[in-house]
């Protein structure tokens, strides 16, 4: 497996976007601080997803900065030709990105040119994109255009070896997912190598459904939590205010997507919703 | 590289160390798929392994395999067919198989093993039915419960097989997202699976997919080839100079190639869907054309863009018609002990119509892009001995040759 070099190391090292008092000092620092921040002032952090280029390349930076104000943390989509893990919510997002032509470079490209905000950005990627790129420079470009990490989710931890060690090498995240059915003892690994938070799956099966939130899954959540060393997340079907009540005293965050998306199909506000969302 | 590996990968192949723990060929294979799938394949993998070289589950699928899927298969020495092209041509039958193609030895095994695992339902995807026929078969023999994932395109080009599916007794489900063929019909019987992983099983039809279905699938498709390997000894009194089988995601090809990787004097030669060319799009030859990157769970060879986006494809034959391959092949082209050509659609469909002239057999498309190949190989091998894996019937096919064969005047 490879090995990530000093010279990566050195030229990493440089300042980045991150706070200069006594705050994080690394990007992955910067999404557990952001979400454990929400979470002091009484309320689950909201991690925002927003389909990359969707609805449209020229509404990017302006959606993106309207969610990243209302939002914690912002979750972008690379859009992918095989998302097995969405519902068709984000699948339709999805391909309707790739037709306009978004690509990660793309994507890259214009985070480099935006105006570095205080809320961290993190990639959602299916993993094929990442590896068209190299792991390498995957890590130095995203670094260089102020990602704060990364979530892969046909990347389980076991295959996970070598874009951690790329990742690492940048203070890059890689965020990991845990489901209901993972096992304890796996539960344990994966929470104490996940970086930024752990992203707690709340159900089996795709996202963009409506979780009903009985006591199995709280428990669940209790469970993941007690066990990690960095914030947990809910996310998969998550999308009103019932949930959000209901999950509060359970998780640090929650990780809103297919919901979100239909707004912006619909034309609405995304930054509004998600002020109503959180009830201010 | 891991460094348990040596310096020959075949040798590993052939010693059984490929694939490893990790469920690597080498470099290709492994397990890419969402954490919540990872229980269900894990159980599955311990299922293969207390299960499937066991004497008692070797019975019980032997006795499948002899009573109700008719095996062994036949090999016929296609003499016509030998004289024109000019190479002695022997056919595997899989034709022959119950539900008419290789599909079923898969089916019936993993079915098999779905129900000493306690599965509730099956779900499977199907390209050109094959093995959706063959699932829905072997699961009303087992009486499960079967759902099988369908693109539209194909439910279009692959009719018949679709009634046949109805009628014993699946659910057949319409994929319209994606390219509406069988890679979109994939990602469907995945997202259902990962709904339902503990329950569910899911039938992959194909040597591809996370670990440990590339080595399920091939220890349950060489049949074939150790069928084959013994009946042309007998028949020839010699080893075939080569083996050619057509590659779409590559089951039938790699079950009668894999007895045959330790005889290093037989040609191993995969025939991938030429399509209508050389050009992005225009065809399904994976190997041809592709690139290593992760789709459905495995790291192997894939038709995709610079940005690792992965490429519509075309074929004639439905069943060929998939942008990745599985991680055996993607090892045997890189060792170089298999090589991998394409046929095009004209020249497959030229196929069916030479093997039926001149033997009296209507293949499946799928199985003609073998006969193509095996048609250029034998002009360059006079005389020479060449086995072609007939990999399933031509039944199917009935509309797209109604809109080709048939519509142009003889």
């Amino acid at each position: 497996m490879t090995k990530s070099s000093g010279t990566i190391l050195d030229g990493a090292s440089r300042p980045r976007r991150g706070e200069a008092h006594d705050g994080p000092s690394t990007p992955h620092e910067t999404i557990s601080a952001a979400i454990l921040a929400a979470k002091a002032r009484g309320e689950p952090a909201l991690v925002a997803f927003l389909t990359a280029g969707f609805p449209s390349r020229d509404s990017f930076k302006q959606h993106l900065q309207a969610i990243a104000e209302a939002a914690d943390v912002v979750e972008i989509g690379v859009p992918f030709t095989d998302p097995m893990a969405d519902g068709v919510t984000i699948q339709r997002a999805s391909h309707a990105a790739l037709a306009q032509g978004v690509t990660l470079r793309w994507i890259l490209a214009q985070l480099e040119t935006m105006p570095r905000g205080k809320t961290p950005l993190l990639l959602m990627s299916y993993l094929n994109p990442l590896l068209a790129l190299g792991p390498q420079a995957l890590a130095s470009s995203a670094a260089r255009a102020g990602v704060a990490g990364f979530i892969v989710p046909d990347l389980p931890f076991d295959e996970s070896a070598e874009l951690r060690a790329a990742f690492q090498a940048h203070g890059l995240a890689l965020v990991q997912m845990v489901t209901p059915v993972t096992r304890a003892s796996r539960l344990e690994q994966i929470c104490a190598s996940s970086q930024g938070f752990v992203y707690a799956v709340t159900m089996t099966g795709t996202t963009g459904k409506n979780v009903a939130v009985p006591a199995e899954v709280t428990r669940y959540l209790d469970a993941v939590r007690s066990r990690s060393p960095v914030p947990v997340c809910a996310g998969f079907g998550i999308r009103g205010r019932e949930q959000l009540e209901l999950l509060r005293d359970h998780v640090d965050g929650v990780v809103i997507g297919s919901a979100l998306v239909e707004v912006l199909e619909q034309g609405g506000d995304p930054a509004r919703w998600l002020r109503d969302l959180r009830g201010r | 590289m891991t460094p348990s590996e040596s310096n020959d990968p075949i040798a590993d192949l052939i010693s059984g160390r490929f694939p490893d723990a990790r469920g690597r060929f080498g470099p290709f294979g492994g397990r890419y798929v969402p954490e919540t799938l990872i229980p269900a394949l894990e159980r599955l993998q311990q299922g293969v392994r207390e299960h499937l070289q066991t004497a008692a589950f070797q019975q019980e699928l032997a006795l499948e395999l002899s009573s109700w899927v008719g095996r062994p298969t036949a090999l016929t020495f296609a003499g016509r067919l030998s004289a024109r092209w000019g190479a002695r041509i022997w056919l595997k039958r899989e034709d022959l198989a119950h539900t008419g193609a290789h599909k079923i030895n898969n089916a019936i095994g993993q079915a098999l093993l779905a129900r000493r695992l306690g599965a509730r339902r099956i779900v499977a995807e199907t390209g050109a039915g094959q093995h959706g026929v063959a699932s829905a078969a072997a699961c009303a023999r087992l009486g499960l419960p079967c759902t099988v994932y369908m693109g539209a395109i194909d439910m279009e080009r692959q009719a018949p097989n679709v009634d046949r599916m109805r009628l014993l007794g699946a659910t057949v489900v319409a994929v319209t997202s994606g390219d509406r063929t069988l890679r979109a019909a994939i990602d469907e019987a995945l997202r259902d699976w990962v709904s339902d992983p503990l329950e569910t099983y899911y039938l992959l039809g194909s040597a591809l997919g996370p670990h440990p279905y590339p080595y399920l699938v091939r220890e349950l498709q060489s049949v074939i080839g150790r069928e084959a390997r013994a009946q042309i000894v007998e028949r020839n009194g010699a080893l075939p100079d080569a083996v050619i089988a057509c590659v779409g995601g590559g089951s039938n090809s790699i079950g009668a190639f894999h007895p045959f990787v330790p005889d290093r004097t037989v040609d191993l030669i995969g025939i991938e869907a030429g399509g209508r060319g050389a050009g992005l799009g225009e065809n399904s030859a994976t190997i041809s054309f592709g690139r290593p990157g992760v789709l459905h769970g495995t790291y192997s060879i894939l038709l995709q863009d610079e940005n690792g986006q992965i490429q519509e494809t075309h074929s004639v034959s439905a069943g060929l018609d998939y942008p990745g391959v599985g991680p055996e092949h993607a090892l045997l082209a890189s060792a170089g002990r298999a090589r991998y050509e394409t046929a095009t659609d004209e020249e497959a469909l030229d196929a069916v119509r030479a093997l039926c002239e001149c033997e009296g057999i209507l293949p499946a498309l799928e199985s003609a892009h073998a006969l193509a190949g095996a048609r250029r190989w034998a002009a360059g091998h006079a005389g020479a001995t060449v086995l072609v894996c007939l990999s399933g019937r031509g039944d199917k096919d009935m509309p797209t040759l109604q809109k080709t064969l048939l519509s142009v005047k003889p």
